[in-house]
């Protein structure tokens, strides 16, 4: 199936070299190597690199499938007009990232603050932790970053930019996820840490400082990771309110070269590529973590 | 045999009630350990007796009655709780180590946390009692690249530096495979033999015979007899007791 899918592509990749005068060429290179870059950081991993064939595969599909349909110039990196317009696009990057991180750490911050609660014994401290969770996750990602960027300034009388309000909805929105993932790790840890914890007379504090979290981070690691990933796909959301991420930069080519199906198959590139360095962190941060404490 | 000093008991159980929704798990139990003694609880499964020593550090909380523990009761006082709790070693069935911490961490941890010593401090004391428990070498390994055996004799090393007036054992032995029991007996009978206050929960016979001041035979939440082991083993008073003798040392 893999080699049929190859073999046509090939062929087809061939048919239309010419006729994109070499650039596709040139960019199933680039993008090649970018994801054999992306790559060589998980090369002691022992797992199959299934997801490098295949992304390779998709670009090579992506850049030559359709044939007369597509203008490459517009982002060929082999002519000026399409380096600048990559660059442009590139430029996005630095937004993108600096808006998921901030909101991720934030996040995480206000997940945890918000799951301590829901593990009380006390009805108030539970309850507040139930509606927080219920509340913030039913309101949409894009209600909630049009709500904070047009109506939060009405409200509190100050102006945010568009940076800030993408943080504060990406972070509301993604805490009460958080949430529920820290209350899921923590009640994972066995009864008897906590009871080890008490007898040696540990307080709450050093109790969840020393014992709980260290463990409940480790198990949830993965679930933290599926967070970061979907932070960083869902901060293209936030390119509607005017923030220069990866997305508002490609809006931005398509409405000046009016070439979308190129500009944004490259944006794709943009984000798997990103993903898959963010996955390979993640697992490599995982295989530190349990390597450590040798279980 | 003993160095009790009968006249200021260090625990004091009195009336003691303890439920599980309608189960009673203890009715009206009291007991006083005094200073120095070694006490060894029996029963078989079901009788009170893992819940009897949890209520000595409040693992559980009681319903009815009063544990008082160095002359303190314990009730809602969290912070008289936690004062006590220092004093009051436990080692669990599981072990209950800490898996993402080497041994010496696993030690240093309550000293560092709960006594406030410095990290130089805590560390001698670890490696003391690490040495006790004769397995001073293995300071800088993970609990799971130890044995079930050479784990319990950690727990006991961490509660030791704690260094309590009490220790608590709650079934220590009955995780263990057959051939590591005898390695941590023989740890606690060292610790009986340095005078320590012991309470013990076991099924190990041989240990009570050898070690125990006295021994309390539990069934159905109640103290059905408490004597010496001597006269326990030969001279049971109770019609219960002579049954679970019987079973016990049928094999």
């Amino acid at each position: 199936m893999i080699g049929l899918t190859m073999k046509t592509s090939m062929r087809s990749f061939c048919r239309h070299v010419a006729g994109c005068r070499g650039s596709a060429q040139v960019d199933a290179q680039a993008s090649a190597q970018i994801c054999a870059r992306a790559g060589s950081s998980q090369r002691r991993s022992t797992q199959p690199r299934w997801w490098m064939t295949l992304s390779v595969l998709l670009a090579s599909v992506f850049l030559t499938g359709c044939g007369d349909k597509l203008q490459w110039y517009v982002v060929s990196p082999s002519t000026p007009a399409g380096q600048a317009n990559l660059k442009f696009m590139m430029g996005g990057l630095k937004y993108t990232l600096l808006l998921s991180v901030t909101a991720i750490v934030i996040s995480v911050f206000i997940g945890l603050l918000v799951a301590l609660p829901g593990l009380s014994k006390n009805i108030f401290a539970r309850g507040f932790n139930r509606v927080y969770v219920a509340l913030v996750r039913a309101v949409p990602l894009l209600v909630l970053i049009l709500w904070v960027y047009y109506g939060l300034p009405i409200m509190m009388g100050v102006a945010i930019n568009a940076f800030w309000a993408g943080v504060i909805a990406l972070a509301l929105s993604d805490s009460a996820f958080e949430a529920e993932i820290f209350r899921a790790g923590i009640q994972s840890i066995d009864r008897g840490q906590l009871e080890a914890s008490d007898s040696l007379g540990l307080g709450y504090i050093d109790r969840m400082r020393y014992v709980v979290l260290p463990q409940a981070i480790r198990r949830v690691l993965p679930p933290l990771g599926n967070q970061l990933i979907y932070m960083l796909k869902m901060s293209s959301l936030v390119s509607i309110i005017g923030m220069e991420d990866l997305t508002r930069r490609a809006n931005e080519v398509v409405t000046a070269e009016y070439r979308p199906l190129e500009t944004y198959t490259v944006l794709m590139l943009e984000y798997l590529v990103l993903i898959l360095v963010v996955t390979a962190g993640v697992r490599w941060l995982e295989r530190r973590l349990t390597t450590r404490d040798a279980r | 045999m003993t160095n009790v000093d009968a006249s200021s008991p260090v625990i004091q159980l009195r009336n003691l009630s303890k439920f599980y929704g309608t189960f009673q798990a203890l009715t009206d139990v009291s007991l006083d350990v005094a200073s120095g003694e070694r006490m060894v609880i029996c029963g078989p499964s079901g009788s009170g007796k893992s819940t009897l020593i949890r209520c000595v550090n409040q693992l559980e909380s009681h319903d009815a009655g009063q544990v008082i523990v160095n002359s303190v009761e314990l009730g809602n006082d969290r912070r008289a709780l936690r004062a006590v709790r220092t004093n009051v070693g436990m080692v669990f069935q599981q072990f209950n180590l800490f898996p993402h911490l080497t041994v010496l961490d696993n030690l240093t941890l309550g000293p560092m946390r709960s006594r406030k010593l410095s990290k130089e401090v805590a560390t001698t004391l670890a490696q003391r009692y690490l040495e006790r428990v004769r397995i001073p070498e293995q300071a800088d390994k993970y609990p799971s690249q130890l044995s079930g055996g050479q784990q319990q004799r950690v727990a006991i090393a961490r509660s030791l530096c704690m260094e309590p007036d009490v220790m608590l054992f709650d079934e220590p032995t009955s995780a263990l495979d057959p051939e590591m029991i005898s390695e941590v007996l023989e740890v606690m009978v060292e610790l009986a033999d340095t005078g320590m206050t012991m309470m013990v929960v076991t099924h190990e016979m041989g240990f009570a015979r050898k070690v125990a001041d006295t021994l309390v035979f539990m069934d159905e939440g109640k103290i059905v007899e408490q004597s010496s082991p001597a006269d326990f083993f030969s001279n049971p008073k109770t019609e219960r007791g002579r049954l679970f003798l019987e079973q016990i040392l049928q094999h």
